[in-house]
């Protein structure tokens, strides 16, 4: 399944200066490995040493965080957009 | 009615209005708590003047002495409004790019303003504030995103006046900045009535921000991870600009609300919520959501008159929780 990944203006550069890029994936998981994959400078920002993702990344499909959803196993169907952001506080 | 001796004796005690009208869901009431009518303008004079009198009480804030603070416009306000009232100096780290409204009303209120740039964001601002306050160990240095006040004030007033005024409620929806209102409101209504959910609505800040030299620059107010942030909220969105203006208008013209930005999207996130809700497995909703703030300190982006597609762009680069 193709999906789109929106990628905040700090992460361009390591994806060729693309804003969103099509990957493939079944889950939120997949869709990560299949990002870092084709754009390996993306690695050490997104994930940590584990594999997991870093505490000041938050990842949304369909703008809702995945980590109130199945985080990486959340399921992702054809149409549906992921999109990464770094936590920004407000007040 | 009475006569009040200080403007700070009407804090809190704000008022609900059902705007159930515009809920897609019958079974859904969507109810409006209307913290623009502290006296500052904002939710934020909750904290202000709880944070102000905690470090009253330690000893650490006597007249005379300067406060520093970090805000994106709103703490940094009602911050002002009191330490003019109490002799204290006030210095607040404000980012660039915020409305010019908001840098007004600041210096309407005796602040000086320290701008931080604008690329970093609200994040910048923050690492700006801590670096001035350990330069400066003379300033008394608040702190709301990790100030036990920030919270406990919502869950000493802001959750209890919901809950005596709304005891059926189901559901509470705010924006999330310090998180402070989420965290006081929610720890207070679940200890009151645990099946109660909380949904945070966030703008897409972090998309523009391009002062970060990583993700690694990102930040998570201590106050959301020591109050259980992620266990505690049920749910959280983002809500784009184009939806946030949209509801903000349906605020104004269908309920009379002269609403700011974020309020437009902690109604969008309600009307979410409503949307999905099946009655049918768990009966009526009632979601009570926060309108944090006026539209007065944001007219100058263009979002309550100019054309959708003018103002979307431009409101991206604004910081508007
Ligand atoms: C307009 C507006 N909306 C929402 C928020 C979020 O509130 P909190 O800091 O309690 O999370 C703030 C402040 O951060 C704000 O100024």
């Amino acid at each position: 399944m193709s999906i789109t990944v929106r990628l905040p203006t700090v992460l361009r550069p390591q994806a060729n200066g693309q804003s969103t890029v099509k990957v493939e994936g079944s889950n939120v998981g997949e869709v990560v490995n299949s990002l870092v994959a084709a754009y390996p400078g993306l690695q050490s920002n997104l994930l940590d040493d584990s594999g997991s993702v870093r505490k000041f990344v938050n990842i949304y499909i369909n703008d809702e965080d995945i980590r109130f959803l199945d985080k990486l196993q959340t399921p992702v169907s054809e149409g549906d957009e992921v999109a990464i952001l770094p936590a920004v506080a407000g007040g | 009615m009475a006569v009040y001796s200080s403007i700070t004796e009407l804090i809190g005690n704000t008022p609900i209005i059902d705007v159930s009208h515009l809920s897609p869901n019958p079974d859904v009431r969507i109810l409006a708590k209307l913290e623009g009518q502290n006296p500052a303008g904002s939710v934020k004079d909750r904290i202000a003047l709880a944070m102000i009198e905690a470090a009253e009480a330690s000893g650490e804030l006597v007249p005379g002495r300067t406060i520093i603070e970090p805000s994106s416009g709103n703490t940094g306000i009602a911050l002002a409004m009191l330490a003019g009232l109490r002799g204290y100096k006030i210095k607040i780290v404000l980012p660039e790019n915020v409305t010019p409204e908001r840098r007004q009303v600041l210096e309407a209120f005796g602040a000086e303003i320290i701008s931080s740039p604008g690329a970093e964001g609200s994040n910048g601002a923050v690492r700006m504030a801590q670096a001035l306050s350990e330069a400066n160990p003379e300033w008394v240095f608040l702190y709301q995103y990790g100030n036990e006040a920030n919270p406990t004030a919502h869950y000493e007033t802001t959750g209890p006046e919901i809950l005596a005024d709304v005891p059926d409620i189901t559901h509470f929806v705010a924006g999330l900045g310090t998180s402070g209102t989420l965290m006081g409101v929610g720890t207070y209504l679940k200890e009151a009535k645990p099946e109660v959910k909380l949904f945070a609505v966030e703008p897409p800040s972090g998309e523009r921000v391009e002062g970060l030299r990583s993700l690694d620059d990102g930040y998570v107010p201590p106050v959301f991870d020591k109050w259980g942030g992620l266990d505690l909220l049920d749910g959280k969105r983002i809500v784009r600009p184009a939806e946030s203006i949209e509801w903000t208008r349906r605020l104004i013209t269908d309920c009379g609300i002269f609403a700011g930005l974020s309020s437009g999207a902690a109604l969008a996130g309600a009307v979410k919520v409503a949307a999905r809700h099946d009655a049918a497995v768990d009966g009526p909703a009632v979601i009570v959501f926060v309108v944090c703030d006026g539209a007065w300190k944001y007219l100058s982006t263009g979002a309550y008159t100019s054309p959708l597609a003018d103002v979307v762009e431009n409101l991206g680069d604004t910081i508007y929780f």
